[in-house]
C-alpha cells in the first residue's frame, strides 16, 4: 500500500519548561526534540501494513523549520522510504493552516492510507488530521486503537467513555492513530546507516489563513504537596478527616 | 448582538451532561454579545425529541431535533454535514461542542467543513471585542495557553467537567429537521457499540478518580481499587500505562501524557510511582491522594496527602471508612 504518515517535531515533554520573555512562547533552551508521541505509533502501523501485507511506500511529511527533517530522518530510519519536508519558519498553532498545507500535499498522490497521531503532545489540539480528511474529501476515522485492512476496506476500534465502538471504512481514507495499536520500534544502526541515502524533498508549505494564536502562556500554579500524612492503616482516620475538614472533598 | 450554536450529544437516547455545558458556553457568549439566542442541534435514533425539554434550563432559546432510524450510532459523515448546514444557515457567532470522544471526532471536521478557525480541549471562555479568549492546556498539561481565535462562526470544544453548567432558564421551542446527508450513503459506518462493563462513570465526567498502578501487582487485584472508588459512589476508575501495558485494564482507563487527560475534584492514586507521563494526565486535579509503600516514590511530591505503606492493608481500611461516612450521610 501506499501510505502517508503526518510527523510533527515537538519539545519533549519530560523536560523542565519556562516560558519565554514575550510570554506567549516556550523557552527553548536546553529543550530537546522528538516525534510527537502518537506519530510513532502511525509510523509503527503504516510499516507493519507493508510488512504484513506485501511490497509499498511509506511516505512521512513533516511540515516546519528545517530540523523538521531530523524527525522525517528518524522515521526514515525506523524503515520508511522517503520523507517530504513542508518548508515554514514557523509552525503556527492553527490546526486549519496547516492542514491546507498538508491536504494541499497529500491531494492527488494515490496514497491508499494517510495516518495521523491522535493529538499533537504539543498544541494538544488534535484536529489536523480530521481536519485534513475533510479538505480531502476522505472517510475518516479519528483515535483508533486498533486496524485491519482487508480486501479495500478497514475495520477499526475507537475508545469512547465507557465504551469501544467498531468502524468500517472503505480505502482510501484519513485514520489518526491513539496509543495501543503497535508500540513504535527503534531505529536500528542498519537503519540509521539506510536512511542516510532515502530521498526527503524540501518544498515551501502552502499554509492557509492563521485565525487561531497564542495570546499568552503560563504554567500552572506549583502544587504545595508532600504531606505524609503517617503511615500504614493506622493513618486512614486522619487522612479521611482531612479530606472533609480541610479539603472538603467529601 | 449575535446568536450563538451548541452541539447536544446524546447518547443511547440520553442527553450527556457536556450538552449542558456546551449550552452554558453558547448562552454566556451569546449575553456578552449583546443578548443574541443560543439555538441548539441534537442528532439520533427517533425518540430523543422527547429529552429536549431540559435544554431551556440551561439558556437554549431553540433546539433542532433530527431524528432518524439509521441515527441509531454516531455517523461521522452525517452528523458533521447536518452541524455544517445548520450552522451555515444560522449565521452565528461561534459555534460549542463537547471535546468527548465524539466532539473530538467532530467537531473539527465542522470546522474544516466551514472553513473557519477551531479552538478544541478548551477549558475557559471569554469574549474580548472581535475575538474569543479561550484557555487550553498544552504541553500534555504542563502549560496554559490563552488563544486568541478570530473570525465567525468561531467553533470550539470545551474540555468535559471544566465549565460547570449553570441554570439560565428559556422557554425553548422545539423543532425538527432532517439529516444533511443520508444515513445510508455514508461511507464510514460505526457497525458496534460495545459499553464496557466495569466503566459506570466516564473519567473525563467523575468528580472522583481512584486510580491504580503496578503496587496491585495482579489484574485481580483491581477488585480493591473497584470496592474503593464503589464506596465513594461517584467515582471512576483510572490506571498506569504499566497496567494498561499488561492487560490488567482496558487501554481506555490509561491516565497520562498518551492516555486521558483528567482534573477531577478527587484524585487517589494507589500503588502508583508518579512517573512524569502518569503525572502529565492527573496534575491539576484538585486534591490528590498517594498510597504507596515507598516514602521517595515521585508521587508524594505531588500529592496533597499521603499514606505510606502496604496498600493491601490501607486501602481496604480506607474504603470501609469512606462507606461508613456515606451511610451516615
Ligand atoms: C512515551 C511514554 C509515554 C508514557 N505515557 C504514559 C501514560 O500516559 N500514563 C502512564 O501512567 N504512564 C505512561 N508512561 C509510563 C511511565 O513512564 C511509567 O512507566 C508508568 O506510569 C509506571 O506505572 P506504575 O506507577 O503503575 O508502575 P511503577 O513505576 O512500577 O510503580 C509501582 C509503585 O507501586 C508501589 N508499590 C508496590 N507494591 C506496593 C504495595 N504493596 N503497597 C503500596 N505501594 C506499592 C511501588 O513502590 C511503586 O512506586 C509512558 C512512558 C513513555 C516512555
Ligand atoms: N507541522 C506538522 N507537520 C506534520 N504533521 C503535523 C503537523 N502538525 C500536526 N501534524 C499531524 O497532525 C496530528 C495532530 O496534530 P494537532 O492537531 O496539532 O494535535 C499530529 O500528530 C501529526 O500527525
Amino acid at each position: 500500500m501506499k501510505i502517508a504518515v503526518c510527523l510533527k517535531r515537538v519539545p519533549d515533554t519530560d523536560m523542565r519548561f519556562a516560558v519565554a520573555a514575550d510570554g506567549k512562547s516556550l523557552d527553548l533552551s536546553g529543550l530537546k526534540f522528538d516525534m510527537s508521541d502518537f506519530d510513532g505509533y502511525a509510523v509503527e502501523v503504516a510499516l507493519r501494513l507493508n510488512e504484513q501485507q506485501g511490497p509499498g511506500e511509506v511516505t512521512v511529511v513533516g511540515l516546519g523549520p528545517d530540523a523538521v527533517q531530523e524527525t522525517l530522518r528518524k522515521a526514515l530510519s525506523m524503515g520508511a522510504d522517503r520523507g517530504v519536508h513542508l518548508a515554514a519558519a514557523e509552525v503556527p498553532f492553527d490546526g486549519l493552516a496547516i492542514a491546507q498545507a498538508l491536504a494541499a500535499e497529500l491531494a492527488g498522490q494515490g496514497y491508499d492510507l494517510i495516518l495521523f497521531g491522535r493529538v499533537a503532545t504539543d498544541t494538544g489540539n488534535g484536529m489536523v488530521g480530521p481536519m485534513t480528511a475533510e479538505l480531502l474529501q476522505l472517510p475518516c476515522v479519528t483515535a483508533i486503537s486498533h486496524l485491519d485492512i482487508k480486501d479495500g476496506r478497514g475495520t477499526a476500534h475507537r475508545e469512547l467513555e465507557g465504551a469501544r465502538e467498531t468502524v468500517s471504512f472503505p480505502l482510501p481514507a484519513v485514520l489518526t492513530i491513539d496509543e495501543g495499536i503497535a508500540r513504535p520500534r527503534l531505529p536500528s544502526l542498519k537503519g540509521i546507516m539506510a536512511a542516510k541515502k532515502k530521498p526527503v524533498e524540501s518544498r515551501p508549505a502552502a499554509l492557509g489563513p492563521i485565525r487561531l494564536t497564542v495570546d499568552k502562556l503560563e504554567l500552572p500554579p506549583e502544587r504545595a504537596g508532600g504531606r505524609i500524612v503517617g503511615e500504614g492503616p493506622d493513618a486512614v482516620p486522619e487522612l479521611v478527616r482531612l479530606l472533609r475538614e480541610e479539603a472538603k472533598v467529601i | 448582538m449575535a446568536d450563538t450554536f451548541a452541539f447536544v450529544e446524546a447518547r443511547g437516547g440520553a442527553i450527556r451532561k457536556v450538552a449542558f455545558e456546551a449550552i452554558t458556553a453558547a448562552r454566556r457568549v451569546a449575553d456578552a454579545s449583546g443578548g443574541g439566542e443560543v439555538h441548539a442541534l441534537a442528532i439520533g435514533a427517533p425518540g430523543l425529541r422527547a429529552e429536549m425539554e431540559q435544554l431551556g434550563r440551561f439558556g437554549a432559546d431553540r433546539v433542532t431535533v433530527v431524528e432518524h432510524a439509521g441515527l441509531e450510532r454516531y455517523s461521522p459523515e452525517v452528523f458533521a454535514a447536518t452541524a455544517v448546514a445548520a450552522i451555515k444557515a444560522g449565521g452565528y457567532r461561534a459555534a460549542f461542542f463537547a471535546a468527548s470522544a465524539l466532539g473530538r471526532d467532530l467537531t473539527p471536521r465542522v470546522a474544516a467543513g466551514l472553513g473557519v478557525g477551531m479552538a478544541s480541549d478548551v477549558t475557559a471562555v471569554d469574549l474580548s471585542g472581535d475575538a474569543l479568549l479561550l484557555k487550553h492546556p498544552v504541553y500534555t498539561g504542563k502549560a496554559i495557553a490563552t488563544l486568541r481565535l478570530v473570525g465567525s462562526p468561531a467553533v470550539v470544544s470545551l474540555r468535559p467537567g471544566a465549565m460547570a453548567a449553570s441554570e439560565a432558564p428559556r422557554a425553548v421551542r422545539i423543532e425538527t429537521a432532517v439529516p444533511a446527508l443520508d444515513p445510508g450513503a455514508a461511507h464510514v459506518v460505526v457497525t458496534a457499540t460495545e459499553v464496557s462493563a466495569a466503566a459506570k462513570l466516564d473519567l473525563g465526567e467523575a468528580p472522583v478518580i481512584v486510580s491504580g498502578g503496578r503496587g496491585l501487582r495482579a489484574a485481580e487485584n483491581f477488585k480493591l481499587v473497584e470496592d474503593l472508588a464503589d464506596a465513594f459512589g461517584n467515582a471512576a476508575v483510572g490506571a498506569t500505562r504499566a497496567v494498561t501495558d499488561d492487560g490488567w485494564r482496558p487501554s481506555a482507563d490509561q491516565i497520562g501524557q498518551t492516555g486521558r487527560l483528567v482534573s477531577p475534584t478527587l484524585y487517589v492514586a494507589v500503588g502508583i510511582s508518579g512517573a512524569v507521563q502518569h503525572l502529565a494526565g492527573m496534575r491539576t486535579s484538585k486534591v490528590i491522594v498517594a498510597i504507596n509503600r515507598d516514602k521517595d516514590a515521585p508521587i508524594f511530591k505531588l500529592a496533597d496527602y499521603g499514606i505510606v505503606g502496604d496498600l493491601f492493608e490501607i486501602v481496604p481500611r480506607l474504603t470501609d471508612a469512606i462507606r461508613k461516612i456515606r451511610a451516615e450521610g
